[in-house]
Parts: structure tokens; sequence; C-alpha cells
């Protein structure tokens, strides 16, 4: 198992693929995004005729979400993520969680934590990938507002939750 | 498939490559940022930020690219604020975002998925209540509105701003990481 990369060169390396991203694509890096197209697709699949939700509408105008630029983006995450942990030998089964935290907690924790940032990303419109990265890359207002909040929020809570990672 | 989809792909096999060599699929490395025990996180996405920051200014700059053509994600500052400060709560709960919950899941890791799956139900179930939160979600919005026209500042001037304190910041981590 090789060590992680020094964060200062990771950080560059994943600058110059957010400036790629612009360059060639016109627009930057997100996940929530992708996200909210299943999520809308779902919708959509389950209840045809319940049409009238300005929010899923806005993300079924661009046809079906397995080709929407951002769906495959993220999956594009899954598969570069996956084939660089094996290639340094560290793609495990695991559940990566506290030292004082039960795997069945830390998995509820987990899936918690995701559902509470699902609905900070839908108001927010976007998360640390969207807003934070791209958005702080080209200086949006908004943008610089979230990340700000996200640090807050999480430097306010982080004493609350302490059980969870000490 | 066509030249885009394609190149969306490759876009985010870069991005989960390099989430995942910056060990930013491990949940413990996030959550340490919160406790201040490991700064991977502040120090990859702050790098990131001013790397593309800088090739972006100085690309427009050179005439290579025309700025205009790049979409700029568009501000709704009190949704945003909110959103944020929630978002931070959840960051700590699972210790994951979105994309290195992605990223964690597909290294291996359980609380990965869990966090994916929860992420889906939140987006959903908000996406469901968007009729009664959208009169505050649709609140102050400004459209794409940058740092330079919230200032008055000229574009080059944030840039250099943001970039020197950008580092004094980095300075300032590595100097309390060595007497921690």
């Amino acid at each position: 198992m090789r060590p992680y990369a020094n964060p200062y060169l990771a950080g560059v390396g994943l600058g110059l693929v957010l400036l790629a991203a612009f360059v060639l694509a016109g627009q930057g890096l997100g996940a929530s995004g992708a996200f909210a197209e299943v999520a809308s697709a779902t919708v959509k699949a389950v209840a045809p005729k319940a049409g009238g939700n300005a929010w899923f509408e806005s993300y079924l105008s661009g046809g079906a979400p397995w080709s929407a630029w951002i769906v495959l983006e993220l999956t594009g995450v899954i598969l570069g993520g996956a084939l660089s942990a094996v290639l340094a030998g560290r793609f495990r089964l695991q559940v990566a969680r506290g030292p004082s935290l039960g795997v069945t907690p830390r998995l509820l924790m987990a899936a918690a934590g995701g559902v509470v940032m699902g609905v900070g990303a839908v108001l927010a419109r976007g998360c640390t990938s969207g807003q934070a990265l791209t958005g702080g890359a080209l200086l949006s207002v908004g943008s610089w507002a979230f990340m700000i909040a996200v640090f807050a929020g999480g430097y306010a809570t982080a004493p609350l939750l302490r059980r969870l990672w000490s | 498939m066509n030249e885009q989809m394609i190149l969306a792909g490759l876009i985010g096999m870069a991005f989960g490559w390099s989430l995942e060599r910056a060990g930013l699929g491990d949940a413990e490395k996030l959550a340490g940022q919160f406790y201040l025990r490991d700064f991977t996180v502040v120090k990859v996405m702050f790098t990131a930020i001013l790397t593309a920051m800088l090739g972006l200014f100085w690309l427009g700059r050179l005439g290579v690219i025309d700025l205009a053509a790049i979409y700029v994600p568009q501000t709704w500052l009190l949704p945003q604020i909110a959103g944020g400060l929630i978002f931070g709560f959840g960051f700590v709960l699972s210790g994951l975002c979105p994309g290195t919950s992605c990223v964690a899941a597909a290294t291996g890791r359980g609380d990965g998925l869990a966090a994916v799956a929860g992420l889906f139900m939140g987006v959903l179930g908000t996406g469901l209540a968007w009729p009664w939160i959208a009169g505050f979600a649709d609140s102050t919005a400004r459209g794409a509105f940058t740092l330079a026209e919230l200032t008055g500042l000229p574009y080059g001037v944030v840039v250099a701003a943001i970039t020197v304190l950008g580092i004094a910041a980095f300075v300032g981590l590595e100097r309390f990481e060595r007497r921690a």
C-alpha cells in the first residue's frame, strides 16, 4: 500500500483537471448535480404525470439522465477513483470509522450525513465540487459564501460529534 | 456517444484519480480537518482553487480562451449560506462530501456507499419538498455574480489578493502543524 500524495501536489493536479474542464468543456467539476439528475429521472419514471415540480423539471429538459454531462463525469470519478486505488494497492473492503464507533452506527451516521448534505446541496445548488471548487475558482460570490458556510457549519457542530471521530 | 460525453468521462476519471491520490476517499482523513488533526482537505482544495483560478486568469489574459464562454455558477446568497451550514453538519456526520463519498465507495469503503445512498435520499426528498421551500430557495438571486463585481476591484486584483491570502494561509497552517 503506497502512501498518499503530497496534498499540495495533489491540489495542483486537481486544479489542472478543473482547468481542463473549464477550457475543454466550458464548465467545471460537479458531484451533487449527478444525484439531482438521477433523482429527477427516478421521479419521472415512477410518477410521469406528477409534473409541475420546478426543481425536477429543471433537470429533465436535457434528455436522458445517463447522457447528462455531470452523470458521465461522476461515473468517471468512480472509475478513476477505483483505478487509482487498485494501482496503488489501496483498494480494500472496509468501513472507515472513528476508533470508538462500531460498524453499524458508522454506516447509519454516514447515511444520515449523506441525507443532510443532500438537503444542503439542493438549497445551495451544488456541493464542495460544483460550488466550492468550481465556483471558487471562478470567484462566484455565492460559491465563496457557500464554502465559508460549510466550514462554519462543520466547525460549529464538530465538538458535538466528537464521539464519532475520537 | 459524442466527444463531450467521452470528455465528461475522462475529466471525471482524472477528478476521481486526483481525489484518491490525495487520500480524500478516507473519511477519517476528511473528518480530521474539523478536529484540527489533518489539513489535507483545505490544502488540496485551496491549492486546486488557486491553480485553476490563476490558470483561467492567465489563459484569458493571453487570449487563449474566452472567459465569457465559461459557465459561472449563479448566486442565491441566503439559500447558499443556509445550504452551506447544513452541508457542513452533514460533512462532519459522514466524514465525506458528495464527490469523495463516490471515491470512498469506489475504493471498497462501505461508509462511502452508505453516504451515497443517503445523499440520493436527501436530494430526492428535498426535491419533492421544493414547492414548499422554493420561496426561500429562490430568494436573494443575483445571477452570475463575482467577487470582482461585488468589490468593484479589477479581476486581476481579486485574483492576486486571493493568491496572497491562500499562500499566507498555507504558511500559517504549516507552522501550526509543526507546533502541534
